[in-house]
C-alpha cells in the first residue's frame, strides 16, 4: 500500500511534467519559427498575414491585472482588516460566508453581469462601446476580492495579539493600533494574497472575454477594447492550424512562464510571512 | 482631534467591506431579479433546439463531469495525502517536490489547463472532444485542492488516536484506514465540496476538452456541454439572453448549495475537535 499512495502522491509531479512536455514542446517550435524577439516584442497580430506578434496581449494583460489590481487591493485589504479586527461575531457569521460565495460564483456569471451591467455603465459614462479595458478592469477587480481578503485577512490575524496590545498600551487608539502596528506586522502576509490576485487576474479568461472587446491591438485607452493573453488562446484556438496554432500554444507558453514566476513569488513571500 | 481621525479611519475600514458586499449583492440580485421570470419548465425539457434552449442536457451533463472527475482525483488526492502525512519520513527528498508541483498547479489558470488537455487528450491520444478528455482535465485542476485540504484534515487528527490504534495492536494501514480517515471525513467532504464548485463554474478548461454539444452525449468519448460552457456558448452565439439569465440563477442556485454543505461540514469538523 505504501507504494500506491507514493504513486498517487507523485501524480501530481508526473501532472506538471506533462503539462510542461506539452505546452513547450507544442510552443518552442512556433515561437523558433517566428523568432522570440519577434514573438514577444512584435506589435503586430495577423494570422491571415502570418503575422504573429504577442506583444499586445501582453501588455493588455499586464495592464488589465494592474487596473483590477487598483480597484480589487484596497476594497480587498479594507474588507479583510474588517472581517479580522472591526467586526463582531454575529456580522461575522454572515460577511464571510458571503465572501467565500464570492469565491465560488462561476466566471461566466461575472462575465455575464460585466456585459449586462458594466459594460452599458461604462458605454453612457465614457463613450465608446463599453466592451474595454476599464470594464474589463472592474469585472476581475471584483473577482480577485474573495482571493485577497481570505489570504489577507489570515495574515493579519496570524499577527501576534502581543502587538496590538502593547500599541494599546502606549496609548494609541484601536484603528491607529490596527493600521500602525498589526498591518506592518502583516505586510508580506497581504503581499503574497496580492500576488495570488495577480496570479488569478492574469489567469482569467472567460469574464474577461466577455467584456474587453478581445480586439488584438495594441492597448491605447481605457475605453477601447483589448485582448489579453488568455482571450488570444480562446477566441482563435477553435479554428487555428499549423504556425497559428503554433502561435497560439506558444501565447499559453507565455502565459504559463508568468504564471511560475508569480508562483516562485508567492512562495517566497509565503516562507518568509511564516517566519 | 485624535477619535475624530479614528472615526474616519474607521468609516474608511466600513465603506470598503460595504463596497465589497455590495457588489456581491448586487450581482445576486440583478441575476435573480432578471433570471427567475425565465425559469420556465420548457427550459428543463430533455432535448436542446434552436427553439428550445433547454439547459436540462447540459445539466446532466454538469453532474456526469463532476463525478468523473471526482472519481479520478478524490483517491488520488486522498492517497497522495496519506503518503505525505502518514507515512513519509522527515527530510524525504520526495515531499518537498511534490508539494512544490502541487503548489504549481493550484496556480495554473484553467486555460492552460484546457489547452494541455486538448493537446494531450484530444489531439494526441484522437479522443476528440469528448467528456472523458474534459473530466481527466478537470481532475488534474482539482487535485491539489483535495490534497491541500485533505492534508490538512489528516494533519488536525490528534496523534492520540494513532497511538490508541496502535496500541490496540492494529498495523499501520489499518490505523490510517480505520482510525486517522474516519474522523478527518468533514475536512476531506469540504475539499470535495470546494472542488464540486471548481468543477461547476469551470469553462476555459472544457471548451477545447469536452467541446460545446448541446446534448447528452452516449458514451465518455462524446462531447457535451456543462452549464458553464452552456452559458458562454450561449454569450458566444449572440442570442438568448433571456436564457442566459437563467442559467445564471441556476448555477447560482448550485453554488449556494455547495456553499451552505460546506459550511456545514466545516461545523461538523469544529464539532469533531
Amino acid at each position: 500500500m505504501h507504494v500506491i499512495f507514493l504513486i498517487s502522491a507523485l501524480m501530481s509531479v508526473l501532472a506538471v511534467a506533462l503539462i510542461c512536455v506539452f505546452l513547450f514542446a507544442n510552443g518552442i517550435p512556433a515561437i523558433r519559427q517566428i523568432g522570440l524577439f519577434d514573438f514577444i516584442t512584435g506589435e503586430t497580430w495577423k494570422p491571415s498575414n502570418d503575422i504573429y506578434g504577442v506583444l499586445p496581449m501582453i501588455l493588455a494583460s499586464l495592464y488589465v491585472t494592474a487596473g483590477s489590481l487598483i480597484i480589487g487591493v484596497p476594497i480587498g485589504i479594507l474588507t479583510a482588516v474588517f472581517l479580522a479586527r472591526f467586526c463582531n461575531k454575529k456580522l461575522y457569521k454572515i460577511v464571510k460566508p458571503a465572501i467565500d460565495l464570492m469565491a465560488g460564483i462561476p466566471s461566466v456569471v461575472y462575465g455575464f453581469f460585466g456585459l449586462m451591467v458594466i459594460v452599458p455603465l461604462v458605454r453612457n459614462l465614457f463613450g465608446g462601446s463599453g466592451n474595454s479595458m476599464l470594464s474589463a478592469c472592474i469585472v476581475l477587480g471584483i473577482m480577485i476580492l474573495p482571493t485577497i481578503i481570505g489570504v489577507s485577512e489570515s495574515a493579519i490575524r496570524a499577527v501576534s495579539n502581543e502587538i496590538y496590545e502593547g500599541s494599546l498600551a502606549l496609548g494609541a487608539t484601536h484603528e491607529r493600533s490596527v493600521f500602525k502596528a498589526v498591518l506592518p506586522a502583516a505586510s508580506s502576509g497581504i503581499t503574497a494574497a496580492v500576488i495570488l490576485g495577480v496570479g488569478r487576474a492574469v489567469g482569467e479568461t472567460m469574464a474577461i472575454i466577455m467584456v474587453a472587446g478581445n480586439q488584438a491591438v495594441m492597448p491605447s485607452s481605457l475605453i477601447r477594447g483589448v485582448r489579453t493573453l488568455t482571450a488570444n488562446i480562446v477566441m482563435e484556438m477553435g479554428y487555428a492550424t499549423d504556425l497559428h496554432r503554433g502561435a497560439l500554444i506558444a501565447t499559453a507558453v507565455v502565459l504559463f512562464v508568468f504564471i511560475l514566476i508569480i508562483n516562485v513569488l508567492f512562495s517566497l513571500l509565503k516562507r518568509r510571512s511564516a517566519k | 482631534m485624535k477619535s475624530k481621525k479614528g472615526l474616519l479611519v474607521r468609516s474608511i475600514v466600513y465603506a470598503g467591506a460595504l463596497l465589497c458586499l455590495s457588489a456581491l449583492i448586487a450581482i445576486i440580485l440583478y441575476i435573480l431579479i432578471k433570471g427567475i421570470p425565465h425559469l420556465s419548465l420548457s427550459l428543463f425539457s430533455f432535448n436542446y433546439n434552436s427553439e428550445n434552449v433547454s439547459l436540462f442536457p447540459a445539466l446532466v451533463n454538469t453532474v456526469t463531469m463532476t463525478a468523473l472527475a471526482l472519481l479520478i482525483a478524490a483517491p488520488l488526492g486522498i492517497f497522495s495525502a496519506i503518503y505525505l502525512v502518514e507515512y513519509a519520513k522527515r527530510g524525504n527528498k520526495f515531499v518537498g517536490i511534490i508539494r512544490m508541483t502541487a503548489e504549481t498547479l493550484s496556480g495554473i489558470p484553467s486555460i492552460v489547463y484546457g489547452l494541455f488537455g486538448y493537446l494531450m487528450f484530444v489531439t494526441t491520444f484522437r479522443w476528440g472532444y469528448s467528456l472523458l478528455a474534459g473530466a481527466l482535465t478537470l481532475s488534474i485542476m482539482i487535485l491539489p485542492v483535495i490534497m491541500r485540504t485533505t492534508e490538512e484534515a489528516l494533519k488536525s487528527v490528534s496523534d492520540s488516536y494513532r497511538e490508541g490504534s496502535f496500541g490496540l495492536g492494529a498495523g499501520k494501514l489499518r490505523t490510517v484506514f480505520k482510525v486517522v480517515l474516519p474522523s478527518a471525513v468533514p475536512g476531506i467532504l469540504s475539499g470535495i465540496i470546494l472542488s464540486i464548485g471548481r468543477i461547476v463554474g469551470e469553462t476555459a478548461a472544457l471548451i477545447y476538452t469536452a467541446g460545446t454539444v448541446a446534448k447528452i452525449p452516449s458514451d465518455l468519448l462524446s462531447s457535451g456541454r456543462t452549464l458553464s460552457v452552456h452559458m458562454f456558448v450561449l454569450w458566444n452565439e449572440g442570442f438568448n439572453t433571456n436564457e442566459s439569465y437563467a442559467t445564471a440563477v441556476v448555477l447560482l442556485i448550485i453554488v449556494v448549495g455547495l456553499n451552505a454543505l460546506s459550511h456545514a461540514a466545516a461545523k461538523r469538523l469544529m464539532k469533531g475537535q
